[in-house]
């Protein structure tokens, strides 16, 4: 019983939304968001479970001097800063209304910038080694990159007025026909995971 | 003097073209479009509702109005700004405004009403300081659909493929061991880097990618943990899995659990070794790179879905010299992880991979049903290319949606 509720429940959700996909009429479909909503309700009773295991794992870090349990001390006083701010005034729209969302602006918002902004290094590192021309393939790959880089900056139409219609070529056939191929293999990958999991042969997170 | 000559030409055209009549314009629409000109705030003649009709393939909630633009919309382009839809339930019932739409847009789709009750319909043309109505259009009623017609061509496919797969599923529990599958040198690598980990003592870092197990690439990516964790659990190497949703850590401690349980070493499973770090994208991103520059792993695996943190992770686990294995779904991240990391899987194979490490043979059977109709797929390209090119397009129109 222990595993077959859990296998009948998966195959009856999993068939139920493959005919949402075909059947658009209404009492299919209110049903099926009713099902959406419970997902939203147990993802956040969820991160709750996760806030409590964040506290407990650092925690533990703390009371055991554990390597670099300093972290952790940031870890848990921000926690407990942005939740009391949080309780305190809320989420208003403004930063000057809320002193939650002016940490978020002025404190949590420019460090994710920062990090998202490490991209453009990263990008150039790892272009640096891929744009090697170490075989046939790479030196096709580099001419490639070089044309659609100098087709996509305003230096490349001076120096020749054809580098944005040979990238737009590129871009729209080569390009599009690799991603397209690469789609059709996933989306049929997908249907076989998802008949394995509907059919229970898949289980490896059940006990 | 010439100059003053080509004015007074000019307006005497103007002046001659709009007292005679268009195709389609009566003389008293030419003598109010005429009156128009002279005004400051123009007039404006009213559009006309074409056709009302139940939206298609939907659950009876939509109706498609059409009409034909304000006349004046051609011969003074500034004069009308956009246009209001208006439904009301009797014709002579008060009209509430449904939808705006710009100037030169002659349909819209009320999606508001209910299956069954009937709608009556007007058009304003909308000026600076006038507003125009067209005639009263109506009843017209929505209809609710059980099937919907534009995805016929998907549901022969869907339906096609899982026979597919489970004709061949079937194939391979009668004659186990008969189904062959070509073996990916990634999970070769996967127990060399493992190998590598255990031997010098460092942890295994498996991150599952940024959606929670409502994603298809989460749920294969457990799968392939799995799989990852039997061998970790078999060499007594450590694990560690950051999680940035908490239901996909749940899931994945309940895969590793397994997975000890599997190899008879049940006392070693640490569950502390699965935890939640943070569900935001980028502060997610700076913990895991935190870990990795502080604890060195020596195999880092990132399978599942990925967006713009691809590359952070690919290449700050490239300055950490671990042996890197990638996969996911996300198209557009696939080069990253290609130039960063040793081993890719490459979109589908990420879905194929749990099941073909686990070596079972049912699991091994069901990649080989989808390899085929992936073959069925490529000749029914082949031949809607071919027959697009004399002008036969019906297999093309069969897979179109909507």
């Amino acid at each position: 019983m222990r595993l077959q509720v859990p296998l009948a429940i998966i195959l009856i959700m999993g068939l139920f939304t493959i005919v949402t996909s075909f059947i658009p009429a209404r009492p299919i479909a209110d049903l099926n968001q009713t099902f959406r909503n419970w997902y939203i309700g147990i993802i956040t009773f969820f991160i709750f479970l996760g806030t409590i295991n964040l506290v407990r794992v650092n925690g533990e870090k703390i009371k055991t001097k554990a390597s670099d349990w300093q972290y952790s001390i940031i870890l848990i006083t921000a926690l407990a800063v942005m939740l009391i701010a949080g309780f305190y005034k809320g989420r208003a729209s403004t930063d000057e209304e809320s002193v939650f969302m002016y940490l978020y602006f002025n404190v949590q918002f420019p460090l994710e910038a920062t990090m998202y902004s490490l991209l453009a290094f990263f990008v150039t590192s790892a272009s640096f080694r891929a744009f090697r021309a170490r075989n046939k393939e790479a030196l096709c790959l580099l001419l490639a990159a070089v044309v659609i880089m100098l087709g996509r900056v305003p230096v490349g139409t001076a120096i020749w007025k054809g580098f944005p219609e040979v990238t737009e070529w590129i871009m729209s056939y080569p390009n599009a026909a690799a991603k397209r191929g690469i789609r059709l293999g996933i989306d049929l990958g997908l249907i076989s995971m998802a008949l394995r999991m509907i059919l229970g042969i898949e289980r490896s997170y059940m006990q | 003097m010439q100059k003053s000559g080509s004015i007074i030409a000019l307006a005497a055209f103007l002046v001659l073209s709009a007292h005679i009549p268009a195709a389609g314009q009566t003389p008293d629409d030419t003598v109010l479009i005429a009156d128009t000109l002279k005004t400051a705030a123009p007039e404006i003649l009213p559009p006309t509702i074409v056709s009302l009709e139940d939206t298609p393939n939907d659950a009876g909630t939509s109706i498609d109005v059409t009409w034909e633009v304000s006349p004046t919309e051609s011969l003074l382009p500034a004069a009308v700004l956009q246009y209001l839809v208006l439904r009301a339930t009797s014709p002579d019932g008060e009209f509430e405004r449904v939808g705006t739409v710009p100037v030169g847009t002659n349909s819209y789709s009320d999606d508001g009403t209910e299956p069954g009750d009937p709608y009556w319909y007007r058009i304003d043309a909308v000026g600076t300081d006038v507003e125009v109505s067209s005639a009263v259009s109506g009843p017209a009623h929505s209809r609710m659909q059980w099937f919907d017609r534009g995805r016929v061509g998907v549901l022969l496919f869907t339906v096609l493929t899982c026979v597919l797969v489970v004709v061949f599923i079937q194939v391979a529990k009668r004659r186990p061991g008969k189904v062959f599958l070509r073996r990916l040198p990634v999970f070769d690598a996967i127990d060399e880097a493992i190998g590598r980990a255990t031997e010098m003592g460092k942890k295994v870092l498996y991150i599952m990618g940024g959606l929670d197990v409502d994603d298809p690439q989460t749920v294969a990516s457990m799968s392939i943990l799995a799989r990852v964790a039997d061998r970790t659990a078999s060499y007594g190497a450590r694990m560690d899995i950051p999680c940035i949703w908490p239901m996909a850590m749940s899931m994945a401690r309940e895969t590793v659990k397994e997975s000890y349980l599997r190899v008879g070493k049940p006392d070693e499973y640490n569950e502390d070794e699965i935890y939640y770090l943070t569900t935001d994208q980028f502060g997610y991103v700076a913990g895991v790179d935190g870990i990795m520059m502080r604890d060195r792993p020596a195999a880092n695996f990132y399978l599942g879905a990925f967006y713009a943190e691809s590359l952070i992770f690919a290449e700050t686990g490239y300055a950490t010299g671990a042996i890197q294995i990638a996969g996911t779904a996300e198209v557009d991240q696939l080069p990253f992880f290609v130039v960063a990391c040793d081993y890719t899987l490459i979109g589908e194979e990420l879905y194929a991979a749990g099941a073909s490490l686990s070596g079972d043979p049912v699991q091994v059977g069901s990649i080989r049903g989808q390899d085929i109709a992936k073959a069925v797929f490529f000749v029914y390209i082949a031949a809607g290319v071919i027959l697009k090119l004399v002008g036969i397009d019906w297999l093309e129109r069969l897979l179109m949606i909507g």
